[in-house]
């Protein structure tokens, strides 16, 4: 066109990326891949299996970053995939057919056709509306699973052994696993860099902040929307395969509301929209929920005793989603930015 | 006589019992600079969003290029090649200039919605993005985001993002609303240099850039078109002078 | 399937329709007012059952206990209001439904520390005990009608007020505009109160109505908001008489497809794969309904005017 044709001698000038590649993210994976080694130097070992299922959560909290934070699509359904991921895996090992290069794909395809129909659906609506319907399509899968009788129904499934690959029973040993874990997470975490650093994913980050600029330039706004959650989906599934290969068992639970909210706000915990957030914010999640459920254990291991100013923690402990309920709240009215934005604002300080 | 890029054939919109557009009839020709004045409240914002398709007429047509484009949505017709800027200036403040413009570059690359390939290196959006930035005067402001631009350089930004759709129409609403007196004066010596090269319907509040730029000039009064030709006929005219021109004193 | 089990249990989806009008009406004026998302407001509903408990225990009288769990109700839908949720307005939505996600995790929490995690009940109150004889052989719980016929009362009420007073005028004007009831003057925080202490009312009265013949247990609020969230979104958000067929639609629904799900699927296949089929899709069912809907019509059966 003649106005780039007239200037078409511009320099080259190299244009500067946001400075978001973080070492963070590097340090974080880093650190991660010692704990097996600091197990075995005598950190009490079942935090290997803590942090498997801390990451394995990261990995379902990354792919809702994508959406939530990225796209700015507050959906609160996405606790599904994690049992759409987890229920293919059970049954199919149920069946009699517990071989990973058969049931990844099927869940991918799964989790695919799930968020396709329902994004379709919800993703007509805006705001509230979408929160409520996202909600009550995560709920669908709920009751879905309830009504599986014949693999477990309320009760869930427990599985008579762990996903193979190639027949070869590799998800046995517990460091191993760890190691696919954090790999599985290291490679989503690359996989939604990627696409957010892409041509879909400024266009999707436009979106999030003025989708009728971005409609008018051109753009499909409701099919980016559209892909995007069917990605999200498709990795929240992947975390589903691990859960599932983790903890032998699988139960409709898995896909309760509360743990598409819980996903929300370990999204938020960690910082939305710039991915290593909501891998921190899984783990921070996670560590909190086993420190205060064992609050009196921790205690007592620390003073000898389970009182404290003649308080009974073991009585705390057992109702800790009351401490966890208020600090949500407290989190929320208090802090912005999550865990990353903290940090960044003490490294300005810094500076 | 060349045929018009863009027709509008009676096109009628009402909210309720309010008729905002009524019965509106108007061509532009392929380089004109086409000026829609009107008072506060006669509908002009209303027709733009028809043109550009963020709403539908009840009735009438619009054509572009030849094409019946009443009922194509919004993101169609902009690939089609009709750009619009905002009354209130529409960019994404947490992108830079240069990702902005590149983002409209992009809606017009090979493959827009590339899902692995990065698009802040791509020199292929770089490239014709940093035309379009110097062509509107903002190459300074480059890695500068969007939202902490002035007002002024924000509509030159949207001016900027509508070039880079290869556009065949331009719609620019109200383009020196808000702008001081100086960047009004850039943006007008911008906008004269883009004259003749896209066609482009200009709805605007300052008389004296419409009657500086404009090649015709319709006045829009309660969703009608009053008067509509050159612009010193158009200034004569005893109605437009009565119902517009008077009110301005 | 007979008539007769048919009849019961389309009376049965009225009154599951009825409990969720109650619940849904106040929600949806509460987002289509202030925009706001309001998860915690199964909770109220779910306390107000409690308190029913607690107070018709201790006055020994249902209506006495029914009035002072609905006043406690208030009381602490107010404390909530004051402490909370007045601070989330401003924030965007992400915000409202962390923080009450946190509330309701406090309150089931909580409930279970004072009233303990084994589910309670109410009595039915005597004067509304015994049955009524429908038509040959078909006796139905004279309590149950009496819920009906409270939940249609109070939704006769909730239109006179929303149609017929001024208070309702600004409701519905800010439903569709909140800027413009704030353009005349009215205090919008205000108007935001009194919505809110409305809507946590009905809430707790549903609530309270239900505890005789539901179990009161912790968790009971999160179903009723999920199916309160359809009702809303299939009504349209907003709208109050959206909300009431919506209430009506899922009801019947969900009880219909329930009990007769089987039965219908029996026709095309065999029992034991009709009652699996069955189980699954009569618990999907109204969320089917829901998708096509909004599928159909995305602002839902009946949007309040004017939103955009």
């Amino acid at each position: 066109m003649s106005t780039a044709g007239a200037i078409a001698e511009t320099p080259a000038v190299a244009t500067p990326l946001p400075k978001r590649r973080p070492v963070i993210a590097l340090v974080l994976f880093v650190l991660l891949a010692l704990i097996p080694v600091a197990t075995a130097l005598g950190l009490p070992s079942h935090w290997l299996s803590l942090v498997t299922r801390a990451m394995i959560f990261a990995i379902a909290a990354l792919s809702l970053d994508l959406i939530l934070g990225v796209g700015g699509l507050v959906s609160f359904g996405h606790a599904a995939f994690i049992g759409i991921g987890a229920y293919v895996t059970g049954i199919m090992i149920t069946e009699g057919r517990p071989e990973a290069l058969l049931a990844l794909p099927l869940i991918l395809v799964a989790c695919a056709v799930f968020a396709a129909v329902t994004g379709a659906v919800s993703l007509r609506t805006r705001g509230v509306a979408f929160i409520m319907i996202t909600l009550a399509f995560g709920q669908m899968g709920f009751f879905l699973a309830q009504a599986l009788s014949a693999y477990g129904g309320d009760d869930g499934l427990t599985l008579a052994e762990r996903s193979t690959v190639l027949g070869f029973d590799v998800f046995a040993n517990r460091t191993r696993f760890f190691y696919i874990v954090l790999a599985a997470l290291a490679g989503c975490y690359a996989l939604v860099s990627i696409i957010v650093a892409s041509r879909f994913g400024r266009v999707l980050r436009a979106s999030r902040e003025n989708a009728t600029r971005v409609t008018v330039t051109g753009y499909d706004v409701g099919r980016v929307r559209l892909i995007a959650y069917v990605i999200s989906g498709m990795i929240a599934g992947l975390s589903g395969f691990f859960l599932a290969n983790q903890t032998e068992f699988v139960s409709p639970a898995f896909m309760s509301w509360q743990r598409s909210g819980e996903l929300i706000f370990m999204v938020v915990l960690g910082g939305t929209g710039s991915l290593h957030g909501a891998v921190i914010g899984a783990l921070a999640y996670l560590f909190t929920e086993e420190i205060l459920s064992g609050l009196g254990e921790y205690w007592r291991g620390i003073f000898g005793t389970y009182l404290l100013f003649g308080f009974d923690l073991r009585i705390a402990a057992e109702h800790w989603k009351a401490i966890f309920g208020p600090l949500i709240v407290l989190f929320v009215l208090f802090t912005r930015g999550g865990i990353v934005g903290i940090i960044s604002k003490l490294g300005r300080r810094h500076d | 006589m060349t045929e018009p890029v863009l027709v509008l054939d009676g096109v009628q919109k009402s909210f309720g019992a309010l008729k905002v557009t009524d019965g509106v009839s108007l061509a532009v020709a392929p380089g004109e600079l086409h000026a829609l004045i009107g008072p506060n409240g006669a509908g002009k914002t209303t027709l733009v969003h028809q043109i550009s398709g963020m709403l539908r007429p009840d009735t009438g047509t619009v054509r572009f290029r030849g094409h019946d484009i009443t009922t194509l949505s919004p993101e169609k017709r902009a690939r089609a090649g009709l750009a619009r800027t905002f009354q209130i200036t529409s960019t994404i403040a947490s992108l830079s200039v240069l990702e902005n413009v590149a983002l409209s570059v992009q809606a017009r690359a090979a493959h827009p919605l590339a899902l692995f390939r990065n698009a802040a290196r791509d020199e292929r959006l770089n490239g014709p993005a940093w035309a379009a930035i110097e062509a509107v005067g903002l190459a300074e402001r480059a890695h500068v985001p969007a939202g902490r631009l002035s007002h002024g350089e924000k509509r030159a930004l949207e001016i900027a993002m509508a070039l880079t759709l290869e556009p065949a129409a331009i719609l620019l609403d109200e383009p020196l609303a808000g702008v001081g007196r100086e960047e009004g004066e850039r943006l007008i010596s911008l906008l004269k240099s883009l004259k003749g090269r896209y066609a482009m319907l200009l709805v605007e509040h300052d008389m004296e850039a419409v009657f500086a730029l404009a090649d015709k000039v319709s006045v829009l009064v309660y969703g009608r078109v009053i008067a509509s030709g050159d612009p010193a006929v158009v200034r004569a005219d005893p109605a437009v002078r009565e119902a517009y021109l008077g009110e301005e004193g | 399937m007979t008539t007769s089990l048919l009849i019961v249990q389309i009376l049965n989806g009225l009154q599951l329709g009825i409990l969720l009008f109650l619940v849904a009406a106040g929600l949806t004026l509460v987002f289509g007012v202030m925009d706001f998302i309001n998860l915690a407001h199964g909770v109220q509903y779910m306390l107000g059952a409690y308190l029913a408990v607690t107070f018709v225990g201790l006055t020994g009288s249902f209506g006495l206990g029914l009035a002072l769990a609905l006043a406690a109700a208030l009381v602490i839908g107010l404390a909530l209001e004051f402490l909370v949720f007045r601070h989330l307005y401003e924030r965007d939505h992400l915000d409202q439904v962390l923080a009450t996600f946190g509330l309701i995790l406090l309150l089931n929490q909580g409930v279970k520390i004072v009233w303990g995690a084994a589910p309670l009940s109410v009595p039915v109150p005597a004067f509304l005990s015994g049955s009524v004889q429908l038509m040959d052989g078909i006796l139905y719980p004279v309590y149950r009608f009496a819920l009906i016929g409270a939940g249609l009362g109070v939704g006769g009420l909730l239109w006179f007020i929303v149609e017929k007073t001024r208070t309702g005028m600004l409701l519905r004007a800010g439903a569709s505009n909140a800027a413009m009831v704030s353009a005349l003057g009215v205090d919008i925080r205000q108007l935001f109160m009194i919505v809110f202490a409305f809507g946590t009312m009905l809430a707790g009265f549903a609530g309270a109505m239900a505890a005789p013949i539901l179990s009161v247990e912790p968790g009971m609020g999160d179903t009723v908001l999920i199916l309160a969230f359809v009702v809303i979104v299939v009504g349209g958000i907003g709208s109050i008489r959206g909300a009431f067929v919506g209430a009506l639609i899922v009801g019947l629904v969900d009880t219909l497809g329930r009990s007769f799900m089987n039965d219908l699927l029996r026709l095309f296949m065999s029992a034991p794969s009709a009652r699996a089929t069955g189980a699954a899709l009569s618990s999907m069912l109204i969320y089917l309904v829901m998708a096509i809907v909004l599928f159909v019509r995305p602002e839902g059966l009946l949007p309040s005017k004017g939103r955009t």
